[in-house]
This record gives structure tokens, C-alpha cells and sequence, in this order.
């Protein structure tokens, strides 16, 4: 399954292919290459999605609502845009594209659960826009299973915080197309995120390592504060280590399919999410994605215990876009260094 | 920063401590917190003065700070720091350094500081060859001191020769030379010093700004010397171990063995005795010269003065030894992981430019490091061991003379009294008659001593009086450890659950144990295995214990204490810096130390 078809592996799909496989394909794609533990899926193409849009709505009148609408009325949009989402989710599917997609998932395994997420197609700022968990669905199973939640990844595309988002920008709604990453569940015993630079103080000689117990999705919601270490990419030491009191986490539910929200047993919430050799390979890895890309990443990541994924690999933005003054320029003398700083007050009460 | 109005409590709201009401009288009247000092900033100088100093201790202060003022304000004229004030209070020594904030003095210093400065730089290596040189110098002149023998008649020489000056001159005379050469001696620790912490501090700062998450050790790393001479007592007692496994006599270096009857043994063991005694000789000059303590007590004294520190450690290395484990420090790892570390910083820098920067702080900061981490040894250990030493036999010429009741009450005096003690003996053998002294000083002395046992149980506060405006003196933040956040660090302690204790996470790592809370050098012998160690400050010599404790605690010290040195070096946590981890954990206490955060927590 190569790059132009309805479907194809993450495999077949690299950095410079993101207008098919969206961003989160793309950068899953691109990790696999550099043989970094992604593990395997394959990418819903953007081919699918406008095939079955036409089919959904052949007469452009999604294209036609939207026109109608400002970026300023917000009961207009919700009204709307729910409206959209309902046609988009209720609309069959053109049968080349279920047949694509089934096939596709039967190749993973007998009925493996899967998580399905969306992969926006467009700049970064607009993928970032889109970005997050709220249009990922975990613990998928089943070929009837993943259809359905392909096609409220593409309905996702018309939530109301995005149609605005894309109107206040006056983005043409014909250029927008959503791909999604369906790619085989890991049952993480812990999950999280890291920043390849500190997030706090842009300093590129550190990762920092944020994780709870469970799915990262307690984390990325904001409803526990996560463990955080923060390990030297030279020497490969934990620098810092902040062990919080993680009280819950998310696990797959009962039933087989989808999240639920469960407690952590109490003698787990005040220990670490993570050994020290995990948090060191972690940081290992992450090194070696900022090396590939050349720039700091912001990764997600997962430990299973016997493994460690990566889920998603994007650019930091926040600092790596900073290009200031150089801290300092060389000078006729080293001892020259000294006399300037040396004449400089060390004040108490600075501006920071 | 949060310091904004924030005041530690002032000067003139210490108290007295009950029983001990009369300690001014040990201290001389310069050392007194005055009124308006309630208006600056002090911090207790608990690296150096962790206990309560006795009178005529007082000299390691008073002389220290006429050089280090001297070396900063007048000599090299440093453009934003004058020099260090310091004031005793129920016997702990508080110090504050005075900065020079006007724009267009410093301006001025500058120029002068670029020329004076720049000699130093410039020729550093020489210089530090010539400085070796001077002390040694210094050392071989304290030693040479004899302290007069007082005889019923002079010898005939003093007339057929015509000297015509008499013994008891000597007495005063070679007494000023002992506190001339010690006043000497600080000098020339000075000279290179304050130069040297000025051209890391640079460097480290440059580090903090490009990394604001390096560890400060990780900085130190970047310069540290490998072949340290602080190291080298400690590696003169595994080559002794490794000589006693190899002459077949280690079966006399035993846990608990005593150095005066293993000496004895050795003896009588034959060849592979006295192959032992002979480089034990060797070792003595000069690295036993080492002090127990780091010298600004005089009961920090040598390993050669009292063996029983070296001979505490001896039998662990031989069991290592015998293990077949191998003691070399491995320099050529060290070495190359030292240059991989900076390799490794340098390519992460943004710029060229930056890199080039980069190169040249680096290269500054490791051309002075050398003297940074030696200096103590010739000066703190082999030069002040050798002048306590000294004074002592001062000591026992005053205890002869009927004055004092034993050696050691010497050090209950100022040097200025014992002038008035020496002036005393020197009338009296002129005269025929006895000193008076013991009716005058033997009160006083029973008095002092009964006060320092009081003022120990005195927990002085870490800092006094308000945020200051600026920290301008690079030994204040680089040796001290004194930076804005410290500052905020203490200020915070003010309010917690008393349960934690925050300071620089100098090595990492994080375990658990027994704490065993160390007040004076002399109960290093308590310190049992696997305990931890929390104390105000540790000296170098220390090292030995490092092999015993799971992690280090210290009240004082910043990236380049030794504390953290000598744990990195055994690989294990360590938390510097705390302000008071002495007054808040008490030995037997179980404690968690987090040497990568830079906690310690009270855990029962």
C-alpha cells in the first residue's frame, strides 16, 4: 500500500507526505523510517476522505453552510457545524473505501484493538489547532468499530472551535482534508509526553519526561499532575525528578472498547510512573527523533513494561523559533571576559 | 525575585544565649554588630566557622579578611566589590561582602583592574610555579621557628659572640613572626584566588544562561583537574594499603587497630615491616600534612599529629585490596569523559560565535582551576597545621612557666593576650620573680571554656538582616554558595513543615538512611556505615569517609564545596547548601536525601 492510494502502512509514508497522510501520519511514518518503535498501523489517506465527502455530500452544500456562517456567531456555528458532523457520521461509506480500510485493519491481527486518530492535513498551525486526544478514540475493535470511528475523525474536521478558528482565518474550506492514523493499541502501563529542549526554559541540553500511570490521556486532559523528570542529554543523568500524588487513570473499559476512568491503587500514586532506566531510555529516544528531525520535538510517548512506543512526533514551536543575540561573542582574550563581567553588578532584585 | 522587602531577622535581635552572656569578652571590639549594621545583609560563614570560635581562633578570621579585603579592594581593585566585613555573635562568625554600586567608580576600578588583573591571567602558570615556591617558603620559615628555652643563665655564646640580647626578646619576637607568617600565608592564599573564582564564575554564569538546567557540578566537571593534589593523601593510603597486601603485613591493619601499636608491629615484622614503615615515611612529607579539618580551628590538626584518622581508613582499603579491587582513580576515563561532556555542551550552543566564546571561558576557567582546587593544601593544611603546632609549643613554654595550667588554654587567648602572657614571663625571668598570669588568665580560661560548651547548643541563623541590593563578589556566590536563590531558599525555610530541608542538588541520586549529624571534626569517628553524613561543611580530608556513608548533607557550600566534589567522586547523593541542616535533623533520624532536586526530607 503506497503513498496515492485510499489506504496505505506507515510504513510506505515519510516527512514529505503529509498532503495524504496528514501531519500525525506523516511524523508516525517518518519515525517508523528512522526505525524508532512506532507501532504498526496504516494511514486512512487523504483520497478517502475526499472520495467519500463527495459521496457524502455531493453537492458541496458543507462548502455552501460554512460560506453563510462568520467567525463571530457562535450559536450560529455550533448549530451548524453539529448538523455537518451528524451527515458526515450518518453518510455510508463508498464501498472501494470500506473494503480499503477493513482490509487494511484484518492485516493487523484477528480483531486487534486499534487507536484511531485524526491526521489533519494543512499548516502548523491549523494541524496544531486540531491536535489532541479529543479526536483520538482508543481501544477500537473490530472492522464495523473502525469505520465508524474513521468517520468521526473526519466529522472532527467540522467541530465548531476548528470551522471558527479556520473562518476568523479565512482559510478556503476547499483545502481542508483530514487523513487518519488508525495504528495497533498498546495497553500502556504508563504514558506521557516529552519535550526534546525544557519546555520552561528552552535549554536544549535537557528532555523533560512527563508522565502518569495508565493512558496519556489523564495527562493531556489535565486531570492529574504528572510525574516530571528532567534527564541530561550529555551525561544521561536524571537531573530533576518530581514524584506527584497520581490519584487516577484511564485504562481501556470493561466492555472491550473505549476509556474509562479508574483510581490508582494508593500504594502506586505517590511512586514513580517510571524507573530510572525507562526515563533514561526515554530520553535516549527522544534524542535520537530531535537528531533525525534536526530541530526539538515534542513526542508522545508509552511504556508497557516490556517496550517503550512513540506515538506522535511534532516540532516544539515555543522556543526552537527563537533565534536571538548569541550569549556571548568571542573577544581579542579570553581574560577579557572576566572585565566585562566582572564590572557588571549582580543585582538581587532584577527584572525576572 | 520574590526578595523584594523581605528581612532575615537583624543583628540586634539576637539574643544572648542564656549562660553565656558574657562571650563578648573572648572577642575583640571590632568584631561587635554596631546599630546600623541592622541595615545590611550578613550570612553565617558556616563553611569555615561551623562551631563557635574559640579566642584565639579568632585569628583565622581577622587575618583572613585583612587579605581577601586587601587582594579585592586594593591590590587588583576588583570594579564592583570592596571587600569582607565580619562580626562575631555568641561566637559564630557572620561576614558580608561590600559592594560598589556607582557607575563611574567602577568604571575607573576597571582600568585599573584590566591592567593589575591582566599580569595575573596573563602569566598564570609561572606565577602559580613562583606562588608554590613562596609558600614552601612560608612553611619551611614556620617550622624553622624555635620557641626560647628560657635558661637560669645564657649560654656563653650570647656574650663572647656580643649579641648581647637575651632570650626572653625572642620570645615576643618569634611569637609576632608565627602570626606575621600565618598573616603572610593569607596573603598569598588571596593572591591567586579571588582571581581564580572571577575568571569560573564567568564561565559558570555563561553555562547558566546557555543551559539554565545544567547541574552546577556539570560546570565543574567541565574544569575540574584530574590529578588533584586534595586527592592525593587519600590515594597515598591505598598505594599504603596495596604495599601492606604485597609485604604480607596487612594482617596488622585491622578494624579498630591502633596506629601507635601497629607501628610497633610493624617493627618487629622484618623486611616487609619495615618496607611498609619506610613508605609510610615517604608518604608523610608532605601529604600527611593534611588537616582533619580545614584548618580554621586549631584542633584541626594533621594526620601527622594524630594517625587516627588515616588508620580508620586503612584496613578498608586493604580489605579492597585483598578483594582485588582496584583503588586507581581511572584518570584517562576521567579525563576523556571531562572533554565529552564539554564536547558535548560546546555542539549544543546556537552559534559559532557562541562556540568561540565558549572555548575561550572554558580554557580561562580551566587554566585557574588548578590553584582553585590546590591552594588549600599548602596553605589551609601543611602551612596553618604547622603554625597551630607551633602556637601550641607557646603553649607548653607558658604551662613550664607556671601560667597556664595545660597546652591547649592557649587557644582560650587572643593573640593580644597572650602578648600580655609572653610580656608577663619575659619580666618576670628578667626579674627573678613568677609571672602572674595564672591569677589573672586561670579564671578567664575556666570562664571561656565553660561558654563555648554553652554557645554549641546555640543554632545561629543563616542569614541576618535584609535581601541584599547585589551579590557582586564572586566568592561570595562561587564558594559560599550565595546567589538569589539561596537567598529565597532561606527565606522559605522560614515557614514549612519543618520536615524538608532545601539545597543545591550537588550529586545525584536519591536514597534513604540513618542520618548522623556531625557539629565538630573531632566526632568523625562516630560516623558509622551507611549512615549519612549531615554537617556544616567537610573538608577534603574528609574522603576517607565518603567510603563509609550512602549520601552527604552540608549547612554551606556551593558547585565547588567539597562535599560535592568528593560525592561526585564516590558516585553517591548529595545536598549542599541547606543553611541548616545541622540545627533541623538530628542524628538517628531516618531522612530521605534527593540529590537530584536538592531535598533532604525528615522521614522519622
Amino acid at each position: 500500500m503506497a503513498p496515492g492510494g485510499l489506504v496505505c502502512t506507515l510504513r510506505a509514508v515519510g516527512a514529505a507526505d503529509r498532503e495524504v497522510a496528514g501531519g500525525k501520519g506523516a511524523s508516525l511514518g517518518e519515525l517508523h523510517r528512522a526505525g524508532l518503535p512506532v507501532p504498526p498501523g496504516f494511514v486512512v489517506a487523504v483520497p478517502a476522505f475526499r472520495r467519500a465527502m463527495r459521496a457524502a455530500d455531493p453537492a458541496g452544500a458543507i462548502e455552501a453552510d460554512i460560506a453563510a456562517l462568520t467567525g463571530l456567531d457562535i450559536a450560529a456555528i455550533e448549530r451548524a457545524t453539529a448538523d455537518i458532523r451528524a451527515r458526515i457520521v450518518a453518510a455510508p461509506l463508498p464501498a472501494e473505501v470500506a473494503a480499503a480500510v477493513s482490509i487494511a485493519y484484518e492485516a493487523l491481527g484477528t480483531d486487534v484493538p486499534v487507536a484511531v486518530r485524526s491526521s489533519a492535513v494543512g499548516e502548523d498551525a491549523a494541524e496544531a489547532s486540531f491536535a489532541g486526544l479529543q479526536d483520538t478514540y482508543l481501544w477500537v475493535r473490530g472492522a464495523v468499530a473502525v469505520l465508524d470511528h474513521v468517520r468521526r475523525c473526519w466529522a472532527s474536521l467540522y467541530n465548531a472551535e476548528a470551522v471558527s478558528y479556520r473562518l476568523r482565518q479565512s482559510m478556503p474550506e476547499h483545502d481542508v482534508a483530514m487523513a487518519v492514523v488508525v495504528q495497533q493499541m498498546v495497553d500502556p502501563r504508563s504514558a506521557g509526553v516529552m519535550f526534546t529542549c525544557s519546555p520552561t526554559t528552552g535549554d536544549r541540553s535537557v528532555v523533560a519526561i512527563e508522565g502518569s500511570w495508565g493512558l496519556g490521556s489523564v495527562l493531556v486532559g489535565g486531570e492529574v499532575t504528572p510525574d516530571s523528570f528532567v534527564v541530561s542529554k550529555v551525561t544521561g543523568e536524571i537531573v530533576r525528578r518530581v514524584v506527584a500524588e497520581k490519584p487516577r487513570l484511564h485504562r481501556m473499559a470493561p466492555e472491550g472498547s473505549g476509556t474509562t476512568v479508574a483510581e490508582v491503587p494508593a500504594e502506586l500514586r505517590s511512586r514513580p510512573c517510571l524507573s530510572d532506566e525507562e526515563v533514561r531510555a526515554l530520553a535516549r529516544l527522544g534524542a535520537r527523533v530531535e537528531r533525525h528531525y534536526g530541530t526539538p520535538q515534542d513526542i508522545e510517548w508509552a511504556v508497557t513494561g516490556e517496550e517503550i512506543v512513540l506515538l506522535q512526533s511534532r516540532a516544539e514551536t515555543v522556543w526552537s523559533s527563537r533565534t536571538g543575540e548569541p550569549l556571548a561573542r568571542p573577544k581579542a582574550r579570553p581574560m577579557d571576559h572576566v572585565f566585562e563581567q566582572l564590572s557588571r553588578p549582580v543585582l538581587t532584585r532584577g527584572d525576572d | 525575585m520574590a526578595n523584594d522587602g523581605f528581612s532575615f531577622p537583624l543583628p540586634s535581635q539576637i539574643e544572648d544565649v542564656p549562660g553565656a552572656e558574657g562571650w563578648r569578652s573572648m572577642y575583640q571590639y571590632y568584631t561587635r554588630f554596631q546599630p546600623e549594621d541592622d541595615n545590611r545583609f550578613w550570612f553565617h560563614n558556616a563553611m569555615h566557622f561551623p562551631e563557635p570560635v574559640p579566642a584565639f581562633d579568632t585569628i583565622t578570621s581577622e587575618v583572613p579578611y585583612t587579605a581577601i579585603g586587601a587582594n579585592t579592594a586594593r591590590l587588583f581593585v576588583f570594579p564592583t566589590t570592596m571587600g569582607i566585613e565580619h562580626r562575631i555573635v555568641n561566637g559564630r562568625v557572620y561576614i558580608t561582602a561590600i559592594p560598589i554600586l556607582d557607575p563611574a567608580e567602577i568604571e575607573q576600578r576597571l582600568a585599573t583592574f584590566t591592567e593589575r588583573a591582566g599580569h595575573y591571567y596573563g602569566n598564570w602558570d609561572s606565577l602559580y610555579e613562583g606562588w608554590k615556591a613562596k609558600m614552601a617558603g612560608l612553611i619551611g620559615e614556620i617550622e624553622a621557628i624555635k620557641v626560647p628555652e628560657l635558661p637560669a643563665i645564657e649560654d656563653a655564646d650570647v656574650v663572647f659572640n656580643n649579641v648581647g640580647i637575651a632570650q626572653n626578646h625572642y620570645l615576643r619576637e618569634n611569637f609576632h613572626r608565627c602570626v606575621d607568617l600565618f598573616s603572610k600565608a593569607w596573603h598569598h592564599h588571596t593572591e591567586m584566588l579571588m582571581l581564580g573564582y572571577g575568571a569560573y564564575v564567568v564561565f559558570f554564569e555563561f553555562c547558566k544562561q546557555a543551559f539554565p538546567e545544567i547541574p552546577d557540578q556539570m560546570v565543574a566537571r567541565m574544569c575540574a583537574g584530574i590529578e588533584v593534589i586534595m586527592y592525593r593523601p587519600d590515594d597515598e593510603l591505598k598505594r599504603l594499603a596495596r604495599v601492606a597486601v604485597e609485604q604480607h603485613v596487612d594482617d596488622l591493619l585491622t578494624e579498630g587497630c591502633n596506629a601507635d601499636e601497629v607501628l610497633a608491629a610493624m617493627a618487629e615484622r622484618g623486611e616487609g615491616g619495615q618496607r611498609w614503615l619506610a613508605a609510610l615515611a615517604e608518604a608523610r612529607t608532605p601529604w600527611f600534612h593534611v588537616s582533619t579539618g580545614d584548618g580554621f580551628y586549631h584542633h584541626h590538626r594533621s594526620w601527622n599529629e594524630d594517625l587516627t584518622v588515616p588508620f580508620t581508613a586503612l584496613p578498608r582499603y586493604v580489605r579492597l585490596v585483598r578483594d582485588g579491587e582496584s583503588l586507581e582513580r581511572p584518570t584517562d576515563q576521567l579525563k576523556a569523559e571531562r572533554e565529552r561532556i564539554a564536547a558535548d555542551y560546546r555542539a549544543l550552543l546556537t552559534s559559532e560565535e557562541e562556540r568561540a566564546a565558549f572555548d575561550q571561558m572554558l580554557g580561562l576557567a580551566r587554566l585557574v582551576f588548578p590553584f582553585v582546587e590546590d591552594h588549600k593544601f599548602y596553605c589551609e593544611h601543611w602551612f596553618t597545621t604547622q603554625f597551630f603546632a607551633k602556637i601550641r609549643e607557646f603553649g607548653d613554654l607558658l604551662v613550664r612557666q607556671g601560667v597556664l595550667a595545660e597546652t591547649e588554654d592557649i587557644f582560650q587567648l587572643h593573640h593580644s593576650e597572650i602578648d600580655m602572657a609572653l610580656a608577663d614571663v619575659m619580666l618576670a625571668w628578667s626579674a627573678g620573680s613568677q609571672p602572674l598570669g595564672s591569677r589573672h588568665f586561670g579564671p578567664i580560661i575556666a570562664e571561656r571554656k565553660r561558654m563555648l560548651e554553652v554557645l554549641k547548643g546555640w543554632s545561629p541563623p543563616a542569614a541576618l538582616g535584609p535581601v541584599p541590593e547585589a551579590l557582586n563578589d564572586p566568592a561570595v556566590r562561587m564558594l559560599w554558595g550565595i546567589t538569589a536563590e539561596t537567598l529565597a531558599t532561606w527565606a522559605a525555610a522560614e515557614g514549612d513543615d519543618g520536615q524538608e530541608v532545601h539545597g543545591y542538588a550537588a550529586s545525584p541520586g536519591v536514597v534513604e538512611g540513618i542520618a548522623r549529624v556531625l557539629t565538630s571534626v573531632n566526632e568523625i569517628g562516630q560516623v558509622q556505615d551507611g549512615e549519612i553524613l549531615v554537617c556544616a561543611v567537610t573538608a577534603p580530608s574528609w574522603a576517607p569517609v565518603f567510603g563509609k556513608i550512602k549520601a552527604a548533607v552540608s549547612d554551606i557550600g556551593g558547585a565547588m564545596s567539597h562535599a560535592a566534589i568528593v560525592a561526585r567522586e564516590y558516585g553517591m547523593p548529595a545536598v549542599v547548601g541547606t543553611g541548616h541542616a545541622t540545627r533541623r535533623i538530628k542524628t538517628g533520624q531516618l531522612v530521605r536525601v534527593d540529590g537530584d532536586r536538592g531535598v533532604v526530607r525528615i522521614l522519622g
